[in-house]
């Protein structure tokens, strides 16, 4: 797509240097991309190992392996961490920093030491956190009042670390939204642009504008624990369902912020693995805009069984029903890329797949949760879990793995071993299955969400569901010791493995220092499979 | 491209320029003291609040040097508005229809 740029200058590979300053004072932002990744993927995998406690509990119908109040503990952990640590940063600060600068052209973000200020605050956020486990909150993860500013457990710590977190998300969005506006290579048009970076673009914006009303809103609930000003408490004049309201005012496009750099990814990997110009790119270019504003009008959606009014729960319902129209042209678009493409099955490219069909039984059920009259039903039951785990696992943790196998040779400049990976797809696939698909018949049998035990006729499902979960941890455990394998004893990578045509496999794996060695110039979009030598 | 803005925007905002802004920024500070002693009912958050919106404007126009930036920041700049208005509004939607049964 550009001509650009081999070397003829000695290759220096950004992983050359040595040394612990040579990554902790780094604002390379290749170096803070790893850094954010080895992070995510540890809270990633202590949020796992409470999932599983969790799931072990639920096992048999009685309380026998935890007390209540630490399977309370345990899922208010399991939730927040995954959430604020994991998969909000998520691919958007790990991938995000790795590849924008390299698709557009460019030799690194447009503040780098704003960037490595970001990545250090994410990580004092998570210090913050990891000292409120002294006593831990067993609030659940969105930290409802009126329990949470009455609980005894440490709300006040655990609601610092994500306010301080927030900083991390709105500067680094700051940071990508100044890049690529301004830091572009010649010709790289904004419809020449990678769908993963209008993604990136979208899931900024979301980032600046919707965290600051998390970060007060949990500022105002440390406030009423603190200095007792009645924001949310009746008595004081307050309203608990206005903590509601802005809570996720944040947290509905929070969602968005997780899926849509995992919608980015497909748009990279399909065309690359079925040979083919990805179909309607600007309907899925636009589409990421038009998802992140409309995740501004939905965020009651959550609230309809809360006492808000049936006028506004109306007006909600009917908006929620507009996220599926952008959802949805991306999800045909993909598939209409898939329509009479050379598809090779790399285990990227699985990760993908499975992404579309795993994501769209998650997208369609959240229309069930969407009416109103579903939703009173439905509302609360482990039919939301299973919801949101189809869009989270099933989404973006689907995107994030195949990023990770897309990427990985061109960051890491080695290769793992293909078979393995997989072998630990199938595992995962199936294991993810079998957790959470019976999750839908328990919650439309009324089987409510956070509770240590349950009546004996939800024994089965809930027990299949437990052996899931061991076969999706046994799966993230094979991929996980096959990545880390290859890093240590990979083959070689070489530049380009797939052949893709966007610009950062145009440059050696790993990249080189300063990216490009001249600033390319772009002459076409990176999506002309098919049509070129 | 930035330091041909800079040039410009020091070509047009001078010293005097942000001494005025300062000074109408102390005069409605001032405005909002005494007021804050008048009861105009209802209309007491009001006046307070369009005093105040008053003084965000030319802080970001003049000391945040809006006025000289490109239509781009201009959207950026305002958009947050918009939201902030979707979120006052839709939530109001609820507060004020909780009584009626449609």
């Amino acid at each position: 797509m550009a001509n650009h740029t081999i070397a003829h200058n000695v290759y220096v590979p950004f992983l050359e240097k040595k040394g612990i300053l040579s990554w902790i004072l780094t604002t390379d932002h290749k170096r803070i991309g790893i850094m954010y990744l080895i992070s995510i993927s540890f809270f990633f995998l202590v949020a796992g190992v409470f999932a599983l406690l969790m799931r072990y509990e639920l096992l048999t119908p009685a309380s026998d392996f935890v007390q209540p109040h630490t399977y309370n503990v345990l899922f208010t952990l399991h939730g927040s961490i995954m959430v604020f640590f994991f998969i909000v940063p998520g691919l958007a600060a790990s991938f995000g920093n790795f590849l924008i600068p390299l698709m557009i052209g460019a030799p690194d973000v447009a503040f780098p030491k704003l960037n490595l200020g970001s990545y250090w605050i994410y990580l004092l956020g998570a210090a913050i956190v990891l000292i409120a486990l002294a006593k831990p909150a067993d609030t659940g993860w969105t930290f409802y009042t009126p329990y949470s500013a009455t609980t005894d457990t440490d709300v006040v710590l655990i609601t610092l670390g994500v306010f301080v977190l927030g900083f991390s998300s709105i500067l680094t969005g700051l940071n990508f939204i100044v890049t690529i506006h301004k830091m572009r290579a010649p010709g790289m048009t904004w419809h020449r642009l990678p769908l993963f970076i209008w993604a990136s673009y979208a899931t900024a914006i979301l980032q600046l504008l919707a965290t600051p009303v998390v970060g007060i809103t949990l500022l105002l609930l440390i406030t009423e624990r603190t200095l007792g000003v009645g924001f949310f408490d009746p008595a004081k004049g307050g309203d608990p369902v206005l903590f509601q309201n802005f809570f996720w005012f944040y947290s509905h496009p929070a969602v968005y912020i997780m899926i849509i750099p995992a919608m980015g990814v497909i748009s990279e990997i399909i065309p690359v693995f079925a040979r083919k110009p990805i179909f309607g790119y600007k309907a899925i270019a636009y589409s990421s805009l038009g998802i992140a504003f409309i995740s501004f009008l939905v965020w009651a959606h959550h609230m309809f069984t809360s006492g808000i009014s049936d006028i506004a729960a109306t007006i909600f319902s009917f908006l929620t029903f507009l996220v599926a129209i952008p959802t949805a042209i991306k999800v045909f678009n993909w598939t209409a890329t898939l329509y009479k493409g050379s598809i090779h099955l790399h285990s990227a490219m699985l990760y993908a797949l499975a992404f579309i069909f795993l994501f769209t039984i998650g997208g369609l059920t959240g229309l069930f949760l969407g009416a109103l009259a579903a939703d009173i039903h439905l509302h609360d039951t482990y039919f939301v879990v299973a919801h949101m785990h189809y869009v989270m696992i099933g989404g973006t943790v689907m995107g994030f793995f195949g990023a990770l196998h897309f990427w990985y040779p061109k960051w890491f400049g080695r290769m793992f071993n293909e078979t393995v990976a997989k072998i630990a797809w199938l595992f995962i696939f199936i294991g993810f299955n079998v957790t959470f698909f019976p999750q839908f018949f328990l919650g439309v049998q009324g089987m409510p969400r956070r509770y240590a035990t349950y009546p004996p006729q939800f024994e089965s499902l809930m027990s299949l569901s437990t052996y899931g979960s061991w076969i999706l941890g046994f799966g993230i455990f094979i991929m996980t010791l096959n990545l880390i394998a290859g890093l240590i004893n990979g083959e070689k990578a070489p530049q380009n493995p797939y052949g893709s045509l966007s610009l950062e496999w145009q440059v050696p794996s790993p990249p080189p220092l300063e990216n490009f060695e001249e600033i390319p110039h772009v002459t076409d979009w990176s999506y002309g499979y098919g049509k070129k030598k | 491209m930035a330091t041909h803005s800079h040039a410009e925007e020091h070509h047009i905002t001078g010293n005097k320029t942000y001494i005025i802004v300062w000074a109408a920024l102390m005069v409605m500070t001032a405005i909002t003291v005494y007021v804050s002693y008048i009861n105009f009912g209802m209309l007491n958050i009001v006046i307070a609040l369009v005093i105040a919106s008053i003084k965000a404007s030319i802080v970001a126009l003049y000391f945040m040097h809006l006025k000289l930036e490109d239509s781009i920041t201009w959207v950026f700049a305002l958009f947050p508005l918009l939201l902030l208005a979707l979120l006052i509004g839709m939530t109001i939607t609820d507060t004020f229809t909780r009584t009626i049964v449609p």
